[in-house]
């Protein structure tokens, strides 16, 4: 890795600064591949985002945005994900200020917390649109939702399982250097969904909403 | 039970038995190809066992991360699966020569010999070659000692084979799909085609396509990040520009591709309504998908061909190349474009007159910057001392080739002219005529040209020239008649005619098929001799064209750590340029030093084997399967963050003998004449010779 040509400082999102030596020096590639990696996955979220929003007239007779849109829960759904993406931040940068890996480990949980909130709100009111016979297969319209907001869903709960793997790699090797820019790009991932889930709001609840 | 345990696989579905059942002859045909996969299968095994060779290829090659290897592995595949792709060609033609109200084959059977053809043609000739040389030729190139993400990349083999594996259990399991190798519903829907055929396209294609991503994405963090010190990015070989851009289109075309292929399996699986016929489906949307990224794709087969053709232009012409910098914008300028233009696959589906115009000017735009391309291919052989071998022969079939196949790209491009010729063999015989000539030449040029870097001798140069020639002739004779019948008004995909006035056609191509099937016997006939004379061949100095970008100054075979020192580069051709001030072979360093190589891995064996059975699964409905493979695969992937590497490190004793034996070599003999670089004489150490 000590072939790069670039400068070594300053990637956004990166907590790190020279003073985290080796783990700073090995973010370079791989943060960077993290980020490729993110637009590639928002690029596969846009294919999601532009089929839905040519089949919203799709309803073939059947339910459609204003019947399955829960205006409190979509709510209470967004605060726990910001809260855990805040949470997230914390966890990171408190590593960044030498704190414990017990207390990094701490704040990483709680947003873990906050995480599966989100989620248990998310497949409530999945269950609650399939019982109002919104099912993905009854039409265009319903297959593009449930495929988009699924999509995302599922991409929580990657994100879910692997905050338990770094943690528990946090508490076997401590800090390592290669544990230390997983967490980082952990956190990328995680800051990457509020940001698709703020897309989800805006152009499938909020319509919804407002009819 | 049973149904738990097999899901819908039935002893009807080994379609080798098909011949035992039914003997027609395309019932022959079809087991016939079963029968060679699972013979060749069993015979290649046996040899495995029997000789010994399971251990190397265990322990040397399937859990290696070294990017040369990796490379050779993606080149193989290609070539395993580029066998079966020609013999497919040579069926269907031997179809058409018959077709005259008939055929031999069913029209089942011919759709899927279109289907499969497509799909192993492209992502499982075209892309392992193209992939191949990136991995061989980038690090190198660059002056580094591997990818950015070594492990990353034997995972991206690993689903590349995966996606062949699948094409090859099609043979004999089941059916592959018959819709083409775009596979467009309603027509690959459960309502049209329950059976396994889509379900086969859809797991090959969504489990290689992973792998294409993350090649696009390991190779552009390569690029970007590990160039040798004073590499900028002006002096980087133009191969190393086009595996770039080809990088950043895999980065952005594959996620459309894996879009679509979750939609179509969400149709397929839970009864989704994306793109049916009833309650909402918009099949549309599909052929919009797919061409985002289908179209991206086809550049992706093209770029880095022309960076192949870039390179050893420069060499056989002996100068550097022309235009540099307008090769540079012209390559960036077709990889932006490509993504603007991907409507023009389906001109007749429906869309107003200006949408149809404006995508049509989009496409007659990259006329150009391709256009400036071939100028510079020109210009670059203009007044060079040309030496006549055989990538010189590719490149006259190419450049005469491609510009024809360019030409009909403007024509079609042409919305007018499209609805006139859309889906006749006129469009058959336009891809093919670019894609062989721009593709396929430049591959296996550079298959001439860099084998004996890797392997450590050179290929019989009458053997390749001979299948240069069998091929460009092939090529001619295969695909220029189609142009003309289908003028004529013949439909492509369709297994029989009605027309007479098409048989003598017929009959022409049949005979260029069987042409280019004598060259692919050239082709493995080169490979047998050459092995067969390596003595007399060998090149251990690796320089055995007088190459001018840095991978030609490395020994050959290329050692594992590909430099004793990371080079320091101090203009563009860099090595071509030490040689012409005598400072090639003269760096006398006190120290060498240990070198650390990147760690062997598992991950690549786990998702060949895992991965295999998990689309084997699926496409059968043995869902206990595909559980249990899909946790197999997360549980070592997730297992490595766990698993501290072994270092594997090469002593600085070893890397100082290797390097000095290679210097030794360059001041001991007297260097070659480029007369006689195909004689026995060339011991891989260039004379050098003046810049024209």
């Amino acid at each position: 890795m000590s072939t790069s040509t670039a400068t070594a400082n300053s990637h956004p999102g990166l907590n790190l600064g020279p003073s985290h030596g080796e783990a700073h020096e090995q973010a370079e590639t791989v943060v960077f591949g993290f980020w490729v990696f993110l637009m590639s996955d928002l690029v596969t979220f846009v294919m999601f985002f532009a089929t839905y929003a040519i089949s919203i007239q799709a309803t073939a007779g059947g339910p459609g945005n204003a019947d399955i849109v829960d205006i409190a829960s979509i709510g209470m759904q967004t605060g726990a994900l910001l809260i855990s993406s805040l949470l997230f931040g914390i966890a990171t940068v408190t590593m960044k200020h030498g704190s414990t890996p017990r207390r990094v480990i701490g704040w990483l949980l709680a947003s873990l917390v906050f995480g599966l909130c989100f989620l248990g709100l998310e497949v409530r009111d999945f269950i609650d649109a399939a019982e109002k016979g919104a099912v993905p297969m009854r039409s265009g319209y319903l297959s593009a939702y449930w495929a988009l907001v699924g999509l995302h869903g599922l991409h929580v709960t990657v994100g879910s399982i692997m905050i338990l793997v770094v943690c528990a790699q946090i508490a076997i090797f401590g800090f390592a250097a290669d544990v230390k820019t997983r967490v980082l790009r952990l956190g990328l991932y995680w800051h990457f969904l509020d940001i698709i889930w703020i897309g989800i709001f805006s152009i499938v609840f909020l319509p919804g909403i407002l009819t | 039970m049973e149904q738990f345990i097999f899901g819908r696989l039935g002893w009807d579905d080994i379609a080798i038995f098909d011949v035992f059942r039914d003997p027609t002859a395309s019932n022959i045909v079809g087991s016939s190809a079963g029968w060679l996969a699972v013979i060749g299968g069993v015979i290649t095994l046996a040899l495995l066992l029997i000789r010994g060779w399971w251990k190397p290829l265990l322990f040397d090659w399937l859990n290696t991360t070294d990017h040369k290897k990796i490379g050779i592995m993606y080149i193989v595949v290609g070539l395993v699966m580029f066998a079966r792709g020609v013999a497919e060609g040579v069926v269907m033609r031997s179809q058409y020569a018959t077709a005259y109200q008939g055929g031999y084959l069913t029209p089942d059977h011919f759709s899927e010999l279109f289907s499969t053809h497509g799909t192993i043609m492209i992502f499982f000739v075209l892309m392992p070659f193209l992939i191949g040389f990136m991995n061989l030729l980038v690090p190198l190139q660059i002056g580094a000692r591997d990818v950015a993400f070594p492990r990353l990349n034997q995972i991206s083999l690993g689903f590349t084979i995966v996606g062949a594996m699948l094409l090859m259990i099609s043979l004999v399991v089941g059916q592959f799909a018959t819709g083409g190798w775009t596979g467009y519903p309603p027509y690959t829907g459960v309502a049209f085609q329950p059976g396994t055929g889509p379900d086969y396209w859809i797991w090959s294609l969504g489990l290689s396509g992973i792998g294409s991503l993350l090649t696009g994405l390991n190779f552009a963090v390569t690029i970007y990040k590990m160039r040798c010190p004073g590499m900028t990015f002006l002096r980087m070989p133009i191969f190393v520009w086009t595996a770039l851009c080809t990088s950043i289109l895999l980065v952005f075309a594959l996620p459309p591709l894996t879009a679509v292929i979750i939609m179509q399996a969400l149709d397929r699986y839970l009864d989704f309504h994306f793109f049916t016929n009833d309650l909402g489906g918009n099949m549309m949307n599909f052929a919009n998908l797919f061409w985002m990224f289908g179209h991206p794709e086809v550049y992706i087969l093209i770029l880095p061909a022309f960076g192949l053709y870039s390179e050893f232009t420069a060499i056989f012409s002996g100068k550097r190349i022309y235009g540099y910098m307008s090769l540079v914008i012209a390559t960036m300028a077709i990889a932006v474009l490509s993504f603007t233009v991907w409507l023009h696959h389906f001109f007749t589906m429906g869309q107003s007159p200006t949408i149809n115009v404006a995508f049509g000017i989009a496409t007659m735009l990259i006329a150009i910057p391709t256009g400036v391309k071939v100028y510079v291919w020109i210009a670059t052989l203009w007044g060079g001392r040309i030496r006549m071998r055989t990538p010189i022969i590719y490149l006259a079939g190419f450049i005469f080739y491609f510009s024809v196949g360019g030409y009909t790209g403007i024509l079609l491009a042409n919305p007018t002219i499209n609805f006139t010729v859309h889906n006749s063999q006129f469009v058959v015989a336009h891809f093919h005529n670019v894609l062989l000539p721009g593709t396929l030449f430049a591959v296996l040029a550079s298959i001439y040209v860099w084998f004996p870097k890797f392997f450590g001798f050179r290929l019989d140069e009458r053997w390749s020239a001979a299948t240069a020639w069998l091929f460009i002739i092939g090529f001619t004779f295969a695909f220029m008649p189609l142009y003309i019948v289908g003028l004529m008004g013949m439909p492509r995909r369709s297994p029989a005619f009605d027309d007479p006035a098409y048989v003598p056609y017929m009959i022409v191509t049949m005979g260029g098929a069987l042409c280019v099937l004598t060259a692919l016997g050239c082709l493995i006939g080169t490979f047998v001799v050459s092995a067969r004379r390596r003595e007399a061949l060998a090149v251990p100095g690796g320089d055995p064209w007088d190459g001018r970008t840095l991978e030609w100054a490395t020994p050959a075979p290329v050692p594992a750590w590909n430099y004793a020192f990371i080079p320091q580069v101090h203009g563009p051709d860099a090595f071509a340029a030490e040689k012409a001030h005598g400072t090639a072979y003269a760096i006398d360093c006190p120290s060498y030093e240990d070198i650390e190589l990147s760690p062997t891995s598992w991950i690549g064996l786990t998702i060949i084997v895992f991965g295999t059975a998990l689309g084997f699964a699926m496409v059968f409905w043995i869902w206990w399967l595909a559980i249990l493979s899909a946790l197999a695969i997360l549980i070592h992937a997730i297992g490595l963050g766990f698993l501290r590497d072994k270092e594997e490190i090469v002593p600085a004793q070893v890397v100082e003998a290797t390097e000095r034996a290679w210097l030794d070599g360059a001041r001991q003999g007297p260097l070659t004449d480029r007369r006689d670089e195909v004689t026995s004489q060339n011991r891989g150490y260039a004379a050098r010779i003046p810049e024209a």
